[in-house]
């Protein structure tokens, strides 16, 4: 419903709101990186990271950070703001692109198993082999857990689509919840059998980005940009859509490849941040809401926001994540729903208010 | 054979009408009128009421003679769901006794061949009277479990994580009166005091400014708080705990920042999660920005064993001679290095 279109007309275009949200982003980003339970004083973190940029260094700007204090920002806080920025952009993307295929705004990018499958694969890895595989040359957790993510999406959409076939998507849907069912009975199933491991395996539902490294950075971005470049060139696509499978049809969208493309690279990416991040929830449900909420529905406007605002939105959830009960941690799925919640229901009132 | 099975169902009827008309069944099991005919046959393994009251207060057995015939007053057929209770029945002679442990009980290797697949967390109460169990020892953590035994009737003892060494010397010692092995058991704690003295006079010896450690739980940086028993472990050898920075109650085991541990720069590093996650010196040493912690660069990680630095069973007192070496080691690196 909330899909209907509406006239663009007394919001800003997307060319005002596109570079404000990127705006929105930096500041974030660069607040993340300042903020943190150690590390050096706040200021002199831009000094530190300005000291160490080519040709900037050349000003001869002495930050005073240690090399501890360095490593601290640059091998701990750095690569978990962009983890965070990169898993909130995904998961807003794919969760806008799912909602645009299944013209269905409670979709997630959960909605076809990836969430559950992945979980199930990191439940048996974690089971299986004990602990998070600090031993191994491949940690085998992101692994498994991707390819039972992928796999479960790819099981649920041949079910779905072998009974209903691809002209309507309430059966996919259903298989999807199906499959979410049974992946969660077996995980439930697993993690009874072997109680030891569950801190650890409920630690990585919650989702967790304490651990965030470079390397996992470089494990997801390859996925991560091919499904970034094929939802975009399909957002034209899905603004069709929006009006109906058989219109789009006559308006000569092919509709099932679309939406088969766009299911595929929707959850690549999703399997892949899922994998190294864990199930972090509300972001990719919520995320674009807010921007349909701020700058309409049209998707030429909605992807590229999705990704800059999910991105600064994961960001800032993590900063009171690292911070609000330093030094130890609170879990990032507890604050995305925490503070993302009471944020989305105010700006569903004061936008329905303003219509 | 029907014999038997009638015997048997004689007996649980009993059992069910006893605990029906009886609040408190543990506490007098002796009311309990043996039935008539097939009695010889149920109660062949052990007349239970005794070890009943051996179990619910031990301080009675406290009393010189309490040693004399095993299998007639203590139990013989003991389950135990606590990996460190186990070690504390093997450790003070009572291993014979034990008939089955839970799937962690894996200390000493003996327990092996008593695994019938019993979880400590969530155990199957059937599965645990099926094996006509006469005292069954937990760690107190699951009531429900502990309200269906009691239902039955079978004798139970608990023995909750301990606070600190003092309640480690007190179960052993509760256990031993329990099954008949407290000579055994006092000897057992006079031996762990006396070492665990030995240490801390080695402690006082060096005297040393106090010296910072992490303790490791898992590689996402869970970590205790001087709170938790192994906590207090550390306390007692003066070590500073960096996860004490936690201000909040009650917080136990806190996932700590990385941020904050290499911030913290302790002196030590204890890895507890070595079997299970394969954590190991060099695991730690190539985490980003690691290698600029003093405990890396001077080789200060310590590899423990995660059963023995999770339990409060007798071999606490190995880790803490382990810590002491390591606290030496430091102590004498520094003194190199000055």
């Amino acid at each position: 419903m909330s899909e209907r279109a509406r006239p663009v007309t007394g919001r800003l275009p997307g060319t005002v709101w596109i570079p404000a949200s990127a705006m929105l982003l930096v500041i974030v980003a660069v607040a993340g990186a300042m903020i943190g339970p150690a590390g050096p004083d706040w200021w002199r973190v831009p000094l530190a990271l300005a000291e160490r940029t080519p040709l900037l260094d050349r000003l001869g700007i002495d930050s005073g950070v240690t090399e501890r204090e360095w490593s601290i920002i640059w091998n701990i806080r750095m690569p978990r703001v962009v983890l965070a920025g990169i898993v909130g952009a995904t998961l807003s993307l794919g969760g806008a692109s799912y909602q645009g295929v299944f013209r269905n705004p409670l979709v997630d990018p959960y909605l076809l198993g990836a969430a559950a499958g992945g979980g199930l694969g990191a439940t048996l890895v974690i089971a299986t082999w004990g602990g998070l595989g600090d031993g191994w040359i491949i940690d085998p957790v992101p692994v498994v857990a991707f390819v039972f993510a992928l796999g479960t999406v790819a099981v649920t959409y041949v079910v779905g689509a072998s009974f209903g076939g691809l002209r309507t998507t309430s059966t996919l849907v259903l298989a999807g919840v199906a499959m979410v069912s049974l992946m969660t009975a077996i995980q439930t199933f697993v993690l009874q059998r072997n109680s030891d491991v569950v801190r650890e395996v409920y630690n990585w539902i919650l989702g967790r980005l304490s651990t965030a490294s470079w390397n996992d950075v470089g494990l997801v971005l390859p996925y991560v940009a091919v499904s970034t470049v094929i939802l975009f060139l399909h957002r034209r696509h899905l603004d069709v859509l929006r009006v109906g499978d058989d219109e789009a049809t006559a308006l000569g969208v092919p509709v099932a490849r679309v939406r088969l493309v766009v299911v595929i690279a929707a959850t690549l990416g999703t399997a892949a941040v899922v994998a190294v991040s864990g199930l972090i929830g509300f972001v990719g449900l919520v995320v674009p809401h807010m921007v349909r909420l701020i700058a309409g529905a049209s998707y030429r406007v909605v992807l590229p926001m999705t990704i800059t605002f999910g991105a600064a939105f994961l960001i800032l959830a993590d900063i009171p994540g690292r911070t609000l009960s330093a030094p130890a941690e609170v879990p990032i799925g507890v604050v995305t729903a925490f503070i993302g919640a009471p944020f989305f229901i105010v700006l569903l009132r004061t936008r329905q208010v303003a219509r | 054979m029907t014999r038997k099975t009638l015997a048997g169902l004689i007996a649980g009827l009993t059992l069910v009408a006893a605990c029906g008309s009886d609040p408190e069944p543990v506490a007098e099991p002796a009311t309990e009128p043996a039935p008539t005919t097939s009695e010889a046959e149920f109660s062949e393994p052990e007349p239970e009421p005794e070890a009943t009251e051996e179990a619910v207060e031990p301080e009675e057995a406290v009393e010189p003679e309490a040693e004399p015939e095993p299998e007639e007053t203590y139990p013989s057929r003991i389950v135990s769901l606590s990996p460190t209770a186990t070690e504390m029945l093997y450790a003070i002679g009572a291993g014979d006794q034990v008939i089955a442990v839970d799937d962690f009980s894996n200390y000493p290797a003996e327990t092996a061949d008593k695994m019938p697949g019993i979880s400590g967390y969530d155990p199957n109460v059937e599965a645990i009277l099926a094996l006509e169990p006469d005292l069954i020892v937990t760690e107190g953590s699951n009531p429900d479990l502990i309200e269906q035994i009691e239902r039955v009737g079978i004798a139970h003892w608990a023995g909750p994580a301990a606070v600190g060494l003092d309640d480690v010397y007190a179960q052993i010692e509760q256990l031993g009166a329990a099954t008949g092995h407290l000579d055994a058991a006092v000897a057992l704690t006079a031996d762990m005091s006396t070492r665990v003295d030995a240490v801390l006079a080695r402690i006082a010896e060096l005297d040393n400014e106090p010296l910072s450690f992490y303790h490791e739980l898992d590689p996402t940086f869970y970590s205790v708080t001087s709170q938790t028993f192994i906590g207090t472990v550390y306390g007692l050898l003066g070590l500073v705990n960096i996860a004490d920075a936690i201000e909040e109650e009650s917080y136990g085991y806190p996932q700590l920042s990385a941020e904050f541990i290499l911030d913290a720069d302790p002196d030590l590093i204890f890895l507890a999660c070595t079997k299970y996650c394969g954590e190991t010196f060099d695991t730690v040493a190539a985490r980003p920005g690691w290698d600029t912690l003093a405990a890396v660069a001077n080789g200060n990680v310590i590899e423990l064993d995660d059963d023995i630095a999770s339990r409060w069973g007798p071999r606490i007192v190995d880790h803490i001679e382990q810590v002491v070496d390591a606290v030496d080691t430091v102590v004498a690196g520094a003194a190199v290095a000055a």
